[in-house]
């Protein structure tokens, strides 16, 4: 076997071949593989103990091996954060056959995290999806691919023939009893097919709209009626190192209630935006935003505005959330959440109003169109932002939005507290007239930059007034 | 899902209220007097919880939450608050978002005065719009297919019409298309909406987003009188609203009765009121006058002539012929006419194209719902009910694809119901008794055209319980399954079906609109009304009836041969267009010519009236007072809505002025007089009368009980000629019938027929599709223009009735068990 190449010795900063991703200080259980250039090839995962996760799954009972996920306490991480080992009990007894299901549409506005997971080390989810399946027993896999991942397809399609030829997919992995087969599928560009029900319609061959909850996971009732497990890229990622280290190690990273480590994919107005591979729980915004071996502070000093903590359905936060520590609990108690693991860092040269309709707009376009409040209703505050910021809005403007909000998610909407205002935050997650959370997420920017910023709205409405826009271009890349 | 039988507890708002088990929380509320808002909620339909109309505030034990209740099943202890702030702001919200995009064009809409939309608005919606930005615009409107209409801004995107297609009628044509605000339904280019069930889609959409062409800009919905009536374009007995304005019929509208069509109709029992209003309905007599033309006249000339015929005539030399689309009492009229008065038993409801009479009433019945009983069997041996009984085709689809029935189909070419068929075994014409004893191990062991022994056999094991276990209805849907095909077959299948399968049950296919009524009421040679052959009723009717026949007659075939030997001075023909409808058309024609005065009743001047010497106007069945009975026997009213054209008449009436022309009294002066008269002489009946029927107008009323099994001798059939095709006629929703021809929506939608073999079988003909060949039948040879159909089953060729294209009556020999057709070399 010959060596694997190394380009960027020291790993360390911006990986020229894995454009997005940096090689921060700290543990590496999921991006260990990414620095190096050839890192898909089947040749330099096995160099670098691909499989060798599978191989010590193979070695004990499924219960086993779910048991040591379970422990592990392995939280989802395409949004919602459910432990996958918990959510792998879902499935009802004696129920065959039985599905595993791979999210790997990630679409969130600032999320390429999945991505880089599926481009660099393709063979890492193979053997997370293979060890899955060996602790559910079951044998077909279907891999969800978002339809625009060109690269990340080509490389996954390349991995998968691989390793059906090296015997690590297909009858007798590994020569035991275990048959998988995996099945790879492109998606069609629609964010509403991250949601684990329209994904599942999607791959029925229908159009992508959630389904209705109850049953509120697909482990009962999934693809084709069957119990089916859908887990997002990241999550299975993490499935090698587990069983190759086990639970008690992966619990040595991060902190008790969410362990391990976690991509997040930081855009924006920082000096080096990208993906870092950070300790659940220990590390901070503040870190990530200024830490030296993060995203070393704002571009040209600037001051921070605001910053959303976990993809664009997140609410936002400010300067006092800074400090929380990146845990799915904590944010989710200071009204807002993890989500995607998107963080999007605005300074103070930032135009909410703008910012607002840039995410309003990107919901308004992609909501299914299934339920009346979502549907109408964020085209309906696209269009009341637009019309603001043409120079046409009303006074009255404002509390419409957010009465319209309050119509797709009826109550107090999740907001982070403001020290200065007095007020506490309302927590994570919103209540809702809707069928899926994404017209809610709509929600989200209005009530957010409304709430700490309406001042700057009051200022188009009445002033036309807004931010001025910058000149310098927002300076993309290593500096260094 | 609670347990069966137990009702649930809940409170909505303070009152305590039982649910039944498994009832959605919406119907629950309004079953007890609160209404919900709602527009994707229909009771026939999946929920899918998508427009969120119908948000209210429930608390399960962990706090009040907003729940779409038609997705929630009632659980015990449930409170629910339909009043609360909360539920009140959320139901205007959606209502306020449904008529952000709405173009608001009610002046101009169809829908408006009979619209959800506008009355919900005014119920529970917010009164005044905050929406000013400009509205989302779409082509207004667009055809879906040749009669249904889409308006996309009216649309509120509900997912009825889309659900109806796809889960009712599985014609998924239309579909939801783009995202967000730009979601539209539409058809995909080039695949119109092609659906015998298109119109539902028109009632069911909670907007004018919909419309139908017979109805647009027709009326306003304030200016419609309606009565409830019952369909008689088929025997399913389909439930309508009939709705009139100015005495103008302008929509039927289906009507949900549980037993029968479940509110749906096939777009032929909605558009066909277009034919019974059309101008060229019959509105005078006529009479062949002395230059042998027909000629307008008076009733009273036309009454005097046609008596004249009938009278001091042999009753041996008098046939009467149709009647199957005529109300119940008309029926009985007819019979008391023909067979107590003037004495002839040549009489037939049936052209030739059904099943012996007495054999039908002979079979234990199944009802509709027991033939759809969930989990239950049934075994197709007739026709394709999508082509002939639309509405019982949706019935029995949702009995296969969503309660579990399994289908057996003993069928000569794929039906509409094929996709869902357990087990579908193609057999050839003739055939049908050898497949059915290979079912149960009779016979040997050779395959039976395409059919093998042993699939045959693991048929006979669902159909007898072996394979599925017991306690599992079987009902048989009996039935011609070729016009080219002598009923004998399906007969002596039915027959073996019969002694093999304990407690089996059999549903009637014979399709035309009264047909069961005439069996019943006694237009069939042999029996008399009430369902009893003519020497045991004979005692009841001694009484009631100057005469009744001394044998039993001639079925409609036998009447056309003797007539044209010569041997019927009088043929009356009751509806009945005997050029068209009777499978030989040479027969037909032959006999029409050698019949000596041919008095017809009926509602347009079809090829046959032509060749009549007397016609005499009727009355349709929205011009008509009375009952039907359909294909389960079951009873129901025809309801009177407008005046018939000129000085039509019920056909009851007409019997009994022809009657009192002969110096008889039918004793009948009104519909009613029937029933007090039945009550007497038919013990079937007995159950039923104006009051009863008018208490149970929506469900009607069963009849049952019948004469004993009776065993025709068994067909011959010859042996197959491996160089002959045999030939399979079957008909299809629209054709050139009458009614279809003279209603402006369906005229256009007959297919064109041509010769159609397996798709193997045309490749070793050597043509073209399309191209023409010479075959030679019993009646000769006939050029043809021929394709290939995957449908059709290997060693046969098939074509549609009554369509343009090949003429299918000109290769009919009615005489032959079967019709072998061979190709002529060129
Ligand atoms: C609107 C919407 C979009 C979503 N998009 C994604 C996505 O792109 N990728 C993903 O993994 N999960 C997405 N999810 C979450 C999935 O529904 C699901 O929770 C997740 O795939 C489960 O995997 P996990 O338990 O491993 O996190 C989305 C959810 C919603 C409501
Ligand atoms: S909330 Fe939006 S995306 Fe979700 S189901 Fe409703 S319309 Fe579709
Ligand atoms: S056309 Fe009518 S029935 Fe169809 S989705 Fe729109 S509103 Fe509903
Ligand atoms: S009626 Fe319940 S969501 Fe539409």
């Amino acid at each position: 076997m010959p060596e694997p190449t190394i380009v960027h010795p020291d790993g360390m900063g911006y990986i020229p071949h894995a454009a997005g991703f940096v090689a921060n200080e700290g543990p590496k259980l999921v991006s260990g593989r990414f620095p190096y250039e050839d890192s898909y090839t089947l040749e330099c995962a096995l160099a670098t103990g691909a499989y060798t996760g599978l191989r010590a799954a193979l070695g004990r009972t499924p219960a086993d091996v779910h048991t040591e996920v379970r422990d592990a306490t392995l939280l989802g991480r395409g949004g919602a954060g459910f432990p996958a080992g918990v959510k792998w009990g879902f499935c009802p007894e004696d129920v065959w056959p039985r599905y595993l299901v791979v999210n790997g549409d990630e679409s969130e506005p600032g999320t390429y995290k999945d991505r880089l997971l599926m481009e660099r080390d393709p063979h890492q989810l193979i053997e997370g999806c293979l060890i899955a399946c060996y602790a559910l027993g079951l044998s077909q896999c279907f891999l969800y691919v978002r339809g625009e991942m060109a690269l990340a397809q080509e490389r996954l399609a390349v991995a998968l023939n691989d390793a059906y030829e090296a015997g690590y997919v297909g009858r007798n992995i590994c020569d035991t009893d275990f048959s998988v087969d995996i099945t790879l599928h492109w998606g069609a560009g629609a964010y509403i097919v991250g949601e684990e029900t329209a994904l599942i319609e999607s791959l029925e061959g229908n159009r992508g709209m959630p389904r209705l909850k109850p049953p509120y996971f697909p482990a009962a009732i999934g693809l084709y009626g069957r119990p089916t497990i859908v887990n997002n890229v990241e999550t299975l990622a993490n499935l090698p190192w587990i069983l190759e280290h086990g639970a008690i190690a992966y619990r040595g990273y991060g902190s008790e209630a969410s362990p391990g480590t976690r991509l997040f994919a930081v855009s924006g107005h920082v000096v080096r935006p990208g993906v870092y591979e950070v300790e659940q729980g220990v590390t901070t915004y503040r870190d990530l935003i200024y830490g030296p071996n993060f995203c070393r502070g704002i571009r040209e000093g600037n001051e921070l505005k605001a910053f959303i903590p976990g993809g664009a359905s997140a609410p936002w936060f400010f300067e006092e959330q800074l400090d929380l520590s990146l845990e799915a609990r904590d944010i989710g108690a200071a009204g807002s959440m993890l989500g995607s693991g998107a963080i999007v860092v605005m300074d103070h040269t930032t135009d909410v109003v703008k910012a607002c309709l840039r995410i309003v707009r990107f919901f308004a376009r992609e909501s299914c169109g299934k339920c009346s409040p979502c549907r109408e209703g964020t085209s309906w505050e696209e269009k009341i932002l637009e019309r603001i910021l043409d120079g046409h809005g009303r006074p009255s403007d404002l509390d419409l939005l957010l009465d319209i909000g309050d119509n797709i998610s009826p109550g107090p909407y999740p907001v982070a507290a403001h020290g200065a205002a007095g007020l506490d935050a309302v927590p994570f997650p919103p209540l809702q007239t809707t069928i899926c959370p994404l017209g809610p997420s709509s929600v989200a920017p209005i009530t957010s930059a409304l709430r700490r910023f309406r001042s700057e709205f009051e200022a188009r409405i009445t002033r036309h007034e807004g931010i001025p826009v910058r000149s310098a271009p927002v300076v993309d890349g290593d500096p260094a | 899902m609670n347990d069966v039988g137990q009702s649930v507890e809940i409170t909505v708002d303070g009152r305590t209220v039982l649910a039944n088990p498994g009832e959605l929380l919406i119907d629950a509320c309004e079953r007890t007097g609160t209404y919900i808002p709602r527009f994707c909620h229909h009771p026939r339909m999946r929920p899918v919880g998508m427009c969120r109309s119908c948000l209210v505030e429930v608390d399960t034990g962990r706090g009040p939450a907003l729940q779409a209740s038609c997705m929630l099943e009632c659980s015990p202890g449930m409170q629910v608050d339909t009043e609360s702030e909360r539920t009140r702001k959320a139901q205007a919200g959606v209502l306020e978002f449904l008529l952000v995009n709405h173009p608001l064009d009610c002046p101009v809409c169809d829908k408006g005065g009979e619209c959800p939309l506008q009355d919900q608005t005014m119920a529970f919606g917010p009164g005044e719009s905050r929406f000013v930005e400009e509205k989302r615009h779409f082509e207004k409107p667009i055809p879906v297919n040749d009669n249904v209409f889409l308006d996309r801004e009216r649309c509120i995107l509900c997912d009825r019409c889309t659900r109806f297609a796809d889960e009712v009628a599985g014609d998924a044509l239309i579909h939801f298309q783009g995202r967000g605000s730009d979601t539209e339904v539409n058809t995909f280019p080039d695949e119109p909406f092609s659906s015998y069930f298109s119109g539902n889609t028109v009632q069911v959409c909670p907007v004018g987003a919909l419309t139908a062409a017979p109805y647009r800009f027709k009326a306003r919905p304030w200016d419609l009188e309606e009565v409830e009536s019952t369909s008689v374009v088929d025997s399913v007995g389909s439930r309508i609203a009939v709705q009139s304005s100015r005495d103008c019929v302008l929509r039927f509208q289906g009507v949900d009765a549980d037993a029968v069509n479940w509110g749906w109709l096939c777009d032929k029992e909605r558009f066909i009121f277009e034919a019974y209003d059309h101008e060229d309905r019959l509105g005078t007599p006529l009479l062949r006058g002395d230059d042998g033309d027909l000629a307008p006249t008076g009733w009273g000339e036309a009454l005097a002539a046609a008596a004249a015929a009938l009278t001091d005539v042999d009753p041996d030399r008098i046939a009467v012929l149709g009647g199957a689309r005529l109300t119940n009492e008309s029926q009985y009229a007819w019979t008391k006419f023909a067979k107590g008065v003037l004495g002839t038993d040549h009489v037939d409801a049936q052209l030739g194209d059904g099943l012996p009479a007495d054999f039908v009433l002979g079979l234990p019945r199944a009802t509709i719902d027991e033939a759809c009983t969930p989990g239950g069997i049934i075994v197709l041996l007739g026709p394709d009910p999508k082509e002939e009984l639309g509405s019982l085709y949706l019935r029995l689809r949702h009995a296969v694809v969503h309660d579990g029935a399994t289908l057996i189909e003993l069928t000569p070419r794929a039906t509409g119901l094929t996709p869902f068929a357990d087990h579908s075994l193609r057999v050839r014409p003739g055939e049908a008794v050898d497949v059915v004893r290979a079912m149960f191990g009779e016979g040997g062991t050779a395959p039976i055209g395409g059919v093998t022994v042993e699939e045959a056999q693991a048929v006979g094991a669902i159909v007898s319980g072996a394979a599925v276990g017991q306690n599992r209805p079987v009902t048989v849907l009996l039935g011609r399954q070729s016009l080219a095909e002598a009923p004998g077959t399906v007969v002596d299948a039915a027959l073996v079906l019969h002694d093999w399968i304990a407690d089996v049950r059999f549903l009637s296919m014979l399709r035309r609109g009264n047909v069961h009524g005439a069996l019943d009421l006694g237009l069939a040679p042999g029996l008399l009304p009430g369902r009893v052959g003519l020497d045991e009723g004979r005692p009841r009717f001694a009484a009631a009836w100057p005469t009744t026949p001394a044998t039993k007659g001639r079925d409609a075939l036998e009447s056309l041969r003797a007539a044209a030997d010569g041997e019927v001075d009088v043929l009356v023909l009751l509806g009945a267009d005997v050029l068209t409808d009777v499978p030989d058309h040479d027969l037909a024609r032959r006999g029409l010519e050698g019949a000596g005065t041919v008095i017809a009743l009926d509602l347009f001047a079809t090829p046959t009236v032509a060749a009549a010497d007397v016609v005499l106007p009727a009355t349709a069945p929205t011009e008509t007072d009375g009952t039907v009975t359909n294909l389960e026997g079951r009873v129901s009213i025809v309801a009177r809505k407008v005046t018939p054209p000129g000085t039509a008449r019920p056909d009851w009436m007409i019997a009994v002025e022809l009657a009192r022309r002969l110096g008889a009294d039918l004793g009948i002066s009104s519909p009613d007089d029937v029933w007090a008269e039945l009550s007497v002489v038919s013990p079937i009946h007995a159950h039923i009368d104006p009051e009863a029927l008018a208490v149970q107008a929506r469900e009607g009323i069963l009849v049952s009980g019948g004469p004993a099994l009776v065993r025709p001798a068994p067909l011959e059939v010859p042996s197959h000629d491996k160089n002959s095709y045999r030939l399979v006629v079957t008909r299809s929703m629209y054709d050139c019938g009458v009614l279809t021809a003279h209603s402006r929506s369906l005229a256009g939608l007959a297919p064109v027929t041509r010769l159609a073999f397996e798709p193997t079988d045309f490749a070793a003909l050597g043509v073209a599709e399309g191209g023409r060949i010479e075959v030679r039948g019993p009646r000769g040879n006939i050029d043809v223009v021929v394709g290939p159909d995957s449908r059709v089953t290997k060693g046969t060729a098939h074509l549609l009735f009554n369509q343009r294209g090949v003429s299918a009556g000109d290769l009919i020999e009615a005489t032959a068990a079967v019709i072998d057709l061979t190709v002529v070399p060129v």
